[in-house]
């Protein structure tokens, strides 16, 4: 499996960032201390190029690399009540939404878009840890929703790339909701036989684990990520003892047989249209380098620059 | 009443003190003490009722964990007959805190759930406080599934602080089996009623409580958190737990408005430990009106509506 792996990103990505990135600026890789350009690891989709270190990618980013050409359209997600228990705590909650939107230019934690992989017309979702830890309010719940509907309507299959710490606790019980109305999501697409991938990414625990996250067809997660119910510390206070080394990562997870595959990011588009073309009975994929798809390229779809 | 909760300690004043009087009264018979005791009990009675008329969200917090209210096991015993308890997931274990079975609810057969917390330390222990592992939710799985082929109603009673934090039970795929448990809660062909009976602790409440009808006790709670776990989390003080259980809106008055509770079954005066049978009664005639009204929808039907209660909810608001 090696199609794609001298594939040259087309330059239209630039294009797409949503910040200039300052070439000049250096990141210090939090697993092995290495100093990275941040050019370098925007084109290694925040990989340390050393150490193979995973860190976290906006939604944005991550399938500006994923969809065929770096080209995406977003899918409408359905507007959700702003804080419909007017939720205060130390701030009020439209205040934390407000900052976080801010600090990410998103609406909120999570981004549904369509589009094409290898030539595959996908669905596709990405939580935004990021965003309030890409926890799960309605919002998020309505995403998964409206993603599971879309690729119903055109019959395609839905790859979720999940991280989040769980809940959204400003929205109290509605959010704790979000677990059986997601599901209901799911059994959309099992009912109209469509593929539901699930991409575990660092960080992802709490009641997202324990619904939508976990439902996948195939259950992929990138290496070293964090998956979970309850939080390592409060389990070591429930049993008293320290956890071992590795626990609740992936490749533990691997281990226990709750995994089907741990991938790296580099190689996750390849294995998603490997996998995804055989599940819908398709043609083996195209070789090569794929640009835009010709529809989609003369309508661009170009949020960034909006916001 | 052995037990008092801290904001009961007027009323256990006041009682001790007829009590008091009442051996006083006993001891020496020239004493006629009746008359104030008398007096004493109507106070106590008016403070009971009192303190119970708008209970904080934090009181009723106290109130669902009462260690005297009726608990799974007494509600199967006291509302059921002929129940056959059914055990373990055929894979890893027998999960104590999830007990369940066939039983009768009048004269239909039904398949009874629940989440045991237990009445003392010994039987605490054993059922791990309620805290159900993966092999809890498989068992659950399992027999909502064989509920399901042979078309048995489900009931399910939830008192659960929340799924377990183990080692173990995330191994074994905590969150998988939340996950499937919740699935198969709306793919049942069947009716399936949930009773939230104390506690309502987050996922591991969710897993048993998708259902066609919540119902849910007056004084019970229902919530995404533990109001003590959020508040050390937003407020980083957990002392803060009165102004958590505030905001998180955990109430069986809140939810029925949000659209998440269908029924709110009334409680004693003073709470359902004050009178344990009235308590079980009230849920059993609540349930069997449900059962009684879900009847007559056809198999798909269920499915459809339980799905859509779930799609809807978000649209209902609270009251102003
Ligand atoms: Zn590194």
């Amino acid at each position: 499996m090696n199609w794609i792996n001298n594939y040259v990103r087309p330059t239209i990505n630039s294009l797409f960032s949503r910040r200039e990135t300052p070439d000049n600026l250096w990141t210090k890789c939090p697993e092995c201390g290495t100093m990275l350009f941040h050019r370098e690891l925007k084109e290694n989709q925040q990989v340390c190029g050393e150490c193979g270190h995973h860190m976290l990618i906006t939604p944005r980013e991550r399938f500006e690399h994923l969809f065929d050409g770096g080209i995406f359209t977003e899918i409408e997600v359905p507007d959700v009540p702003l804080d419909p228990l007017t939720f205060k705590d130390q701030k009020k909650y439209p205040e934390r939404i407000k900052a976080a939107q801010k600090k990410t230019g998103e609406k909120d934690a999570i981004l549904v878009v369509e589009g094409e992989i290898g030539r595959t017309p996908i669905i596709a979702a990405a939580q935004d840890f990021s965003f309030m830890g890409g926890s799960m309010g309605m919002y998020v719940g309505n995403a998964i929703i409206a993603a599971a509907e879309r690729a119903v309507a055109t019959k395609r299959p839905f790859i979720l790339f999940s991280a989040a710490g769980g809940a959204r606790m400003q929205e109290g019980i509605l959010s704790l909701m979000q677990m059986p109305r997601t599901t209901v999501a799911v059994q959309m697409l099992r009912e109209a036989g469509l593929p539901y991938i699930v991409v575990l990414t660092h960080p992802t625990t709490g009641g997202v684990t324990a619904s939508y996250a976990m439902l996948g067809d195939v259950q992929i997660a990138e290496p070293n990520a964090l998956i979970g119910f309850a939080g390592a510390r409060v389990i070591e206070q429930t049993i008293g003892e320290k956890l071992p080394e590795g626990f609740q990562r992936s490749e533990y997870l691997l281990d226990h047989g709750m995994l089907d595959r741990v991938t790296h990011r580099k190689d996750m588009r390849d294995e998603l249209v490997t996998i995804v073309r055989m599940l819908m009975g398709m043609s083996p994929p195209v070789m090569g380098d794929l640009p835009a798809p010709k529809e989609a390229a003369e309508t661009p779809d170009q949020p960034a620059e909006e916001k | 009443m052995a037990n008092y909760l801290e904001f009961e300690k007027p009323l256990a004043e006041i009682e001790s003190k007829a009590e008091e009087l009442r051996a006083m009264g006993r001891a020496n018979e020239e004493m006629d003490i009746e008359e104030e005791a008398k007096a004493l009990d109507k106070k106590a009675a008016d403070l009971l009722k009192d303190l119970y008329k708008d209970l904080t969200p934090w009181r009723k917090c106290q109130v669902a964990r009462h260690p005297d209210r009726p608990h799974c096991k007494d509600y199967i015993e006291a509302l059921f007959t002929e129940y056959t308890p059914l055990a373990g997931d055929r894979n890893f274990a027998d999960d104590h805190a999830v007990m369940g079975g066939l039983a009768r609810l009048g004269d239909t057969p039904v398949m009874v759930i629940g989440l045991e917390k237990g009445f003392d330390t010994k039987t605490r222990i054993e059922r791990n406080f309620g805290m159900a592992r993966p092999e809890g939710y498989r068992k659950a799985i399992r027999l909502m599934e064989l509920a399901d082929k042979f078309g048995l109603p489900i009931i399910t009673l939830v008192d659960t602080p929340g799924a377990y934090p183990g080692k173990g039970a995330e191994e074994r795929g905590q969150s998988e089996a939340i996950a499937r448990s919740t699935e198969k809660c709306l793919q049942v062909k069947v009716p399936l009623i949930s009773v939230i009976i104390g506690e309502g602790g987050s996922g591991g409440a969710v897993a048993l409580a998708t259902a066609n009808r919540l119902l849910m006790l007056e004084h019970s709670v229902y919530s995404v958190i533990s109001p003590e776990g959020c508040a050390s989390i937003l407020w980083k003080d957990a002392e803060k737990m009165r102004e958590a259980a505030e905001a998180l809106r955990l109430t069986a008055q809140d939810l029925n408005q949000l659209g998440v509770v269908d029924v709110i079954v009334k409680e004693p005066v003073g709470g359902a430990q004050r009178d344990r049978t009235a308590a079980i009664e009230g849920v059993g005639k609540a349930l069997k009106a449900t059962l009684k009204e879900l009847a007559k929808k056809k198999p798909n039907a269920l499915v459809k509506d339980r799905r859509q209660k779930f799609l809807s909810i978000g649209s209902k608001g609270l009251a102003a």
